[in-house]
């Protein structure tokens, strides 16, 4: 074609430019800087604040954290340490270093340790088939032990006390089979009153007999040798795996046409997010010990293992009803077109899509839940805050501040930003939207 | 018709509870184990060690009166009690005895219906300047600002002490103890206000103590001891005399050195009836004879667990002071084992 123009128009070029780069404005680091970072003045100042403090807080941590003393005793042996050398104090992790057992595992038996940490491993397996969905689905079978094998591993004792408790739910779940001919009502009503009569009328004689025939049982641990993380987690799945179900009951319960049901969650769910998490706990370790009878000693962290929970899943309830609430008319017409009954209806249709809305807001309250447990410092059980508190007033630690704090801080952050990643991991999994 | 099933339940645990409460020694003989209230952390008084096992001056008297009635200082539960829930909890039955720094009050004793059984400690509220500021007594402290612990005592007696003497004052409101360190060594409040043995103890773990002074003047009394619930005149009596026992060892030379030579028998009618070789104290209280000579054998005397815990040789460093024997010049004072 160029040659066809070459003597007709002068201006028309004959050849094609060799490609150039582009200019540097516009490429490379420079560009995505400028589209970044100094995208008008108001960005320009922003950034150069933010590497102002950026540099602020290296200056200051780094040699802090540069001078770190892992192999210490005592505060005084890093300040020992330090002054040898001539520097400025650093960071002493002596403390984590010497203390560790005791944040990780409280006063639990040493020579036990590996009952906790057992429970841990074997969580990994009881959650996966509740996780992902390529984990082998007859592994929901051990999720459903796992509960009572957790307790057996932490607590100890006669092997019989979890297998009765077991059997209650088993109970509860022949009767739900059993009676189902008769209707679902009835059967869902002796599904919640077996096993309610096994644990008060038949499940003590039962243990005690079983014990004195097979007497199975592994050292027993009391609650008050707990403490540390292993507070924090105990408290925090149990709560948090006790709470999920217990929302989804309510958040039904709200919707429910059923005036006394109605009701008595309305009320429920309202007087606990009507009162602060600490209240409930300062009933359960101190107010309930007035109305139970001198004598019966009911488990400390048992008593706060259930306020947290009733407490979470109050919060948990009104998640979930705005899941359900997100949910057009149509699903629920669809699902009594197709002639599903109550409780087939919400498992096979309405709550998929109700609990696949609402992740968000179901793992923000895990998290909060989990942090939440830190408060149980105010009733005097060791958490790793209180622990803090307890091994900063020994004559070795005192005047240790920030180490423990982030320490605590890091594995705290450890657990919520994995619960946070995972919930992102689930949204993406279950969108079936076309956006 | 449920309402009153309900109230009627109460109503019967509620007078269980009245009933129960006079048989404290029972209820521990047979739990086999001392509940006992301490704080969940005061450097010297009651802490845990690396090992988990509780130490201090607090944890002191409640391992002698597990000794003394249940032969065994080591059958002692440890409940970490807050400030909070402290009262709550000896007044609830969660624990027999709380001995938790607590101080002596009229309103605590009278109104929240406690014995206190005696006087471990006697503390007083303090000051602690940097030396730099170069006062050298608490009425130089006019305008200063002050970290304090919010609702407590101390801060009470703060607001008395500086409008007694007509001086001005900046609170900076704080949670902790640990929190006190931080804002006091950063300069966030001239001064540190709290009773005189935590103010040692703190200033102890300081990275250079000398530069901090403690002031000379204590403006309040802070009379530290053990505390049982109303009701239960045997079990008071019981935690007073082990208290009296440690500290009437120290006045007549009781030690845990010469301790099993002088339980054999000496020539001093006192102490054979201290260590059961005469008289039937121990059978008045429904404890066998030998009921001091545990109690003084797991740590020594009064005078010994000070020394070990707290005293001067300890990093926290307290002079007896007060808490010398009467005959020392303090106010240490054991009523006659007669």
């Amino acid at each position: 074609m160029s040659d066809l123009h070459a003597h007709t128009v002068a201006y028309v070029r004959e050849s094609m430019i060799p490609e150039q780069v582009a200019p540097v404005t516009e490429r490379g680091a420079v560009k995505w800087m400028r589209e970044n970072l100094f995208n008008g003045w108001l960005s320009t100042i922003l950034t150069v604040l933010s590497l102002l403090v950026v540099f602020w807080i290296v200056a200051d941590l780094g040699p802090w954290l540069m001078r770190s003393v892992w192999d210490a005793g005592s505060l005084s042996e890093c300040r020992r340490i330090w002054a040898e050398a001539g520097q400025p104090a650093g960071a002493c992790w002596g403390v984590i270093n010497d203390r560790l057992h005791q944040l990780l595992f409280g006063f639990y038996p040493p020579h036990l340790y590996w009952r906790p940490v057992l429970a841990l491993v074997l969580m990994i397996p009881a959650l996966g088939p509740i996780l992902y969905p390529w984990v082998p689905r007859k592994l929901i079978w051990f999720s459903a032990v796992y509960p009572f094998l957790a307790y057996f591993l932490l607590w100890g004792g006669s092997i019989w006390l979890p297998v009765t408790a077991a059997m209650g739910f088993v109970a509860g779940g022949a009767a739900l089979v059993l009676l189902r001919p008769l209707g679902t009502l009835p059967a869902t009503i002796a599904a919640f009153v077996v096993p309610v009569i096994w644990w008060i009328v038949a499940a003590g004689p039962f243990a005690a007999v079983m014990t004195q025939i097979l007497p199975i049982g592994i050292e027993f641990v009391r609650s008050d040798r707990f403490g540390g993380f292993l507070i924090s987690l105990v408290i925090g799945v149990s709560g948090i795996s006790l709470s999920l179900p217990l929302g989804i009951l309510l958040a039904l319960g709200r919707q429910s046409d059923m005036v006394l049901i109605k009701s008595v969650c309305v009320i429920f769910i309202e007087f606990i997010r009507g009162v602060p998490l600490i209240t409930l706990l300062f009933t359960a370790s101190l107010l309930l010990n007035y109305f139970l009878p001198p004598g019966t000693s009911f488990d400390l962290i048992l008593r706060v293992i259930i306020m947290v929970t009733l407490f979470a899943a109050a919060y948990m309830a009104e998640v979930i009803r705005g899941g359900l609430a997100a949910l057009p008319r149509g699903q629920y017409e669809a699902a009594d077109a197709l002639g599903l009954d109550y409780w087939k209806a919400q498992r096979l249709i309405i709550m998929p899509q109700a609990l696949k809305i609402a992740i968000p807001g179901i793992v923000n309250t895990f998290i909060g839940l989990f942090k939440d447990t830190t408060l149980v410092v105010f009733i005097g059980l060791l958490d790793p805050i209180g622990l803090s508190n307890a091994i900063r007033a020994s004559s070795d630690w005192q005047g240790i501040y920030w180490e423990l704090f982030i320490f605590i801080g890091a594995v705290f952050f450890v657990f919520c930003f994995g619960m946070s990643r995972y919930s992102m991991y689930l949204e993406r999994r279950l969108r079936t939207d076309h956006r | 018709m449920k309402k009153s099933v309900f109230l009627g339940t109460l109503a019967v645990s509620a007078l269980a509870a009245g009933i129960a409460s006079a048989q404290t020694l029972e209820e521990v003989t047979s739990r086999g184990e001392l509940n006992c209230g301490v704080s969940t952390g005061v450097n010297g008084f009651s802490a845990p060690d690396a090992n988990g096992v509780w130490q201090g001056f607090d944890v002191a008297v409640c391992r002698a009166i597990a000794a003394a009635v249940l032969d065994d200082s080591m059958a002692v539960n440890f409940v970490p009690t807050t400030g909070q829930t402290r009262f709550t909890a000896l007044a609830s039955g969660e624990v027999d005895v709380l001995s938790r720094n607590t101080t002596w009050t009229f309103s605590r004793d009278v109104d929240l219906r406690f014995t206190f059984t005696g006087i471990n400690y006697y503390d007083g509220q303090g000051f602690m300047v940097n030396r730099n500021l170069g006062v050298s007594s608490s009425t130089e402290l006019d305008g200063a600002t002050v970290c304090i612990q919010t609702g407590t005592t101390t801060e009470l007696n703060l607001a008395d002490y500086f409008r007694v003497n007509g001086m001005n004052y900046e609170p900076v409101p704080i949670e902790t103890n640990a929190e006190a360190q931080q804002q006091y060594l950063a300069g966030a409040c001239d001064v540190y206000t709290t009773d005189v043995s935590g103010l040692a103890a703190t200033r102890a773990s300081f990275e250079a103590p000398g530069d901090h002074v403690i002031l000379p003047e204590v403006i309040s009394k802070e009379p530290l001891g053990p505390a049982v619930r109303h009701g239960d005149d045997q079990w008071a009596d019981i935690v007073r005399w082990v208290l009296n026992a440690l500290i009437a060892a120290e006045e007549l030379g009781v030690t845990s050195a010469n301790l099993a030579e002088l339980a054999a028998g000496t020539n001093n009618p006192e102490i054979n009836r201290l260590l059961g070789n005469e008289g039937n104290l121990g059978e008045m209280f429904g404890l066998d004879a030998e009921w001091a000579v545990r109690a003084i054998a797991v740590a020594g005397n009064y005078g010994e667990i000070f020394a070990a815990n707290i005293g001067e040789a300890t990093p926290i460093g307290l002079a007896r002071g007060l808490n010398a024997q009467w005959t020392q010049g303090g106010l240490m004072y054991s009523p006659p084992f007669r």
